[in-house]
């Protein structure tokens, strides 16, 4: 098990900083561009949520953490402290969005999509913790 | 994000270069938002041979034009997604709505 863990603040300029920072610690698993960039999307997808949803109208704190398993599954935990999801099931559904004109409602399918397990724990007013598992076979696993 | 914009003939392309995040989105949606306005364009064609990135914020972008051209009888299509843009609008299902050719078609 190796993991790193970054504390950053919800600004949006954060977006890119987070996807470089993960996709830099799962280099070492020899990932092909193609799932570097699955783990890119899924990071900026929890990542800009944080942003958007958890803090609408104040500046909080974005808690990842990244970590490669024994099994080399590559697990990724993104956490906020802000508002909360009321309904999670709802929150889920393709094209479901409290974001209005600026959101198209899919971060949460193409998380689905893009990561072999995600999980959502929220407390309405405490917070919400996102959780994916993405098994990378890597450059090896194509030779 | 960089926008290029090219037009002629009522046709308008817009050559998205960089990475399109929601950071990027607001001022790349009120640059395209402008350069429409000016042009009134019949078709447009928003081209992402040059992007290398993208996330669901872009696919808003993207719907963005495509209601604003389809409320003033316009036309708009999607040219040339490659890698991971290609897969997120894959993912996202957008080809039911709004027309994407890519070079392996
Ligand atoms: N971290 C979060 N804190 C509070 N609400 C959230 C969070 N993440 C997602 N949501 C809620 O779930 C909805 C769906 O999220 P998503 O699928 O990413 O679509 P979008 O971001 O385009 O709205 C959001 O509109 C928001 O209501
Ligand atoms: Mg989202």
């Amino acid at each position: 098990m190796d993991y790193i863990k970054i504390e950053f603040l919800s600004l949006s300029a954060n977006e890119g900083f987070a996807r470089a920072a993960v996709a830099a610690f799962a280099a070492r698993l020899d990932p092909t561009l193609e799932e570097l960039g699955d783990i890119k999307t899924a990071v900026s997808e929890a990542v800009t949520n944080c942003i958007v949803h958890a803090y609408p109208d104040r500046i909080g704190t974005i808690w990842l953490r990244a970590a490669i398993r024994d099994d080399g599954e590559l697990e990724l935990v993104i956490r906020d402290k802000g508002v909360g999801i009321p309904d999670i099931d709802k929150a889920r559904q393709p094209m479901f969005t409290t974001g209005g004109e600026e959101r198209s409602g899919m971060g949460f399918t193409i998380m689905d999509s893009f990561m072999d397990m995600v999980r959502v724990r929220s407390t309405e007013g405490a917070g919400t913790t996102v959780t994916m598992r993405r098994r990378i076979a890597g450059r090896a696993g194509l030779r | 994000m960089k926008i290029y914009s090219a037009y002629s003939d009522g046709r308008l392309r817009l050559n998205l270069e960089g990475e399109l995040d929601h950071h990027e989105a607001k001022s790349s949606l009120r640059t395209i938002d402008r350069i429409i306005d000016d042009l009134l364009p019949r078709d447009c064609i928003i081209d992402l041979s040059n992007l290398s990135f993208m996330d669901s914020s872009g696919i808003a972008v993207i719907m963005r034009v495509h209601k604003r051209m389809n409320d003033m009888c316009g036309k708009a299509w999607v040219e040339n997604p490659n890698g991971q843009p290609l897969r997120v609008l894959d993912a996202s299902g957008i080809d039911r709505v709004i027309r994407v050719y890519s070079k392996t078609e």
